[in-house]
């Protein structure tokens, strides 16, 4: 059903070089989507690029964290359809060893340039009526927590507060924000983090579904929240979690 | 060595501070949890700015052992 597709949508996604930002570029072009990548690696990026489904996407290296970049990427960017936000940072720290540049520097990447990159598409006229906006949240900091994540819970519930506020607003222009909230998700971020590998494979057996989600099955919801099966969806989250909040 | 005991020593609250020497088997304390590794290796990582996987930590059993790997790791 075309419902479900994004043809004729163009679709910005940030942090695509790499995990979750990959696979929904790869699903959304699947879907029929014109794709706009960022990320900060070249290399990455344009493996993304190459992995993409037919022709006439785009690719623009950009650290959206650094205000030069965010401006120069909003100045590049066509007129979208569709804008997912899935940059962000996650490394296992106490609050005793959390300094205040560590602090920055997840607020910074996980949600504050989400508002930033947001606000400067809207006011940059670059958010086209109808337009879906779909930002990468969490179950942590939502509605559960982890030790050793403070700062990324704390950035990933002001992205849900943002989200809530700005679909309020942009409600008028027939424009919806929309969040996922995964639960883990199997990527490199995961792979190369300080969580021992027994450690995960325990952690998997608290899922009713006995697994970690794949970067696909949170694309596929992101697919969903684009297309036009949701024109009466806006402020909501969905989780993804194969059961784990339930519990 | 004495830095690191008392550095290894501060990520615990119940364990008697003279408990801690080189030959120390840290897994086998009453209060070593995953949470102790994490605030070890976090330690480490700001204190010695050696960043340990926990793969490599897993190795290890006394504080003797994990100086030297923090030691070979600068």
């Amino acid at each position: 059903m075309d419902l479900f597709r994004l043809n004729g949508k163009t679709v910005l996604v940030t942090g695509a070089s790499s995990g979750i930002g990959r696979a929904i570029a790869i699903v959304c072009s699947q879907q029929g989507a014109k794709m706009v990548i960022t990320g900060r690696n070249v290399e990455r990026l344009n493996e993304t690029l190459s992995l993409l489904t037919s022709d006439g996407h785009m690719a623009i290296v950009a650290d959206i964290t650094n205000e030069t970049d965010l401006n120069q990427l909003v100045e590049r960017v066509p007129k979208l359809d569709g804008f997912v936000s899935n940059a962000g940072i996650a490394q296992p720290l106490l609050l005793q060893f959390t300094e205040k540049e560590n602090v920055d520097s997840v607020l910074n990447t996980n949600a504050i340039s989400v508002i930033h990159l947001t606000r400067l598409l809207l006011q940059n006229k670059k958010l086209n009526k109808g337009a879906s906006l779909v930002f990468t949240s969490s179950i942590n900091g939502n509605i559960c927590a982890y030790i050793g994540s403070s700062i990324y819970a704390a950035s990933k519930a002001m992205l849900t507060g943002f989200m809530k506020a700005s679909a309020l607003e942009l409600a008028p222009k027939s424009i919806r924000v929309n969040c996922v909230q995964p639960g883990m998700i199997e990527t490199d971020l995961l792979k190369n983090s300080l969580i021992p590998n027994e450690e995960l494979e325990k952690d998997k057996l608290k899922y009713p579904l006995k697994r970690y989600g794949k970067p696909e099955e949170v694309a596929y919801t992101v697919v969903y929240l684009l297309s036009d099966a949701t024109q009466w969806m806006t402020g909501s989250s969905i989780v993804i979690d194969g059961g784990y909040t339930l519990q | 060595m004495l830095e690191f005991i008392k550095n290894f020593g501060d990520q615990f609250d119940d364990t008697d501070v003279s408990t801690f020497t080189p030959s120390t088997n840290f897994r086998e304390l009453e209060e070593w949890s995953s949470l102790n590794a994490l605030a070890v290796l976090n330690m480490v990582g700001k204190k010695y700015s050696v960043i340990l996987k926990p793969d490599e930590m897993k190795v290890t059993n006394t504080i003797q052992e994990l100086y030297d790997l923090v030691a070979s790791k600068k």
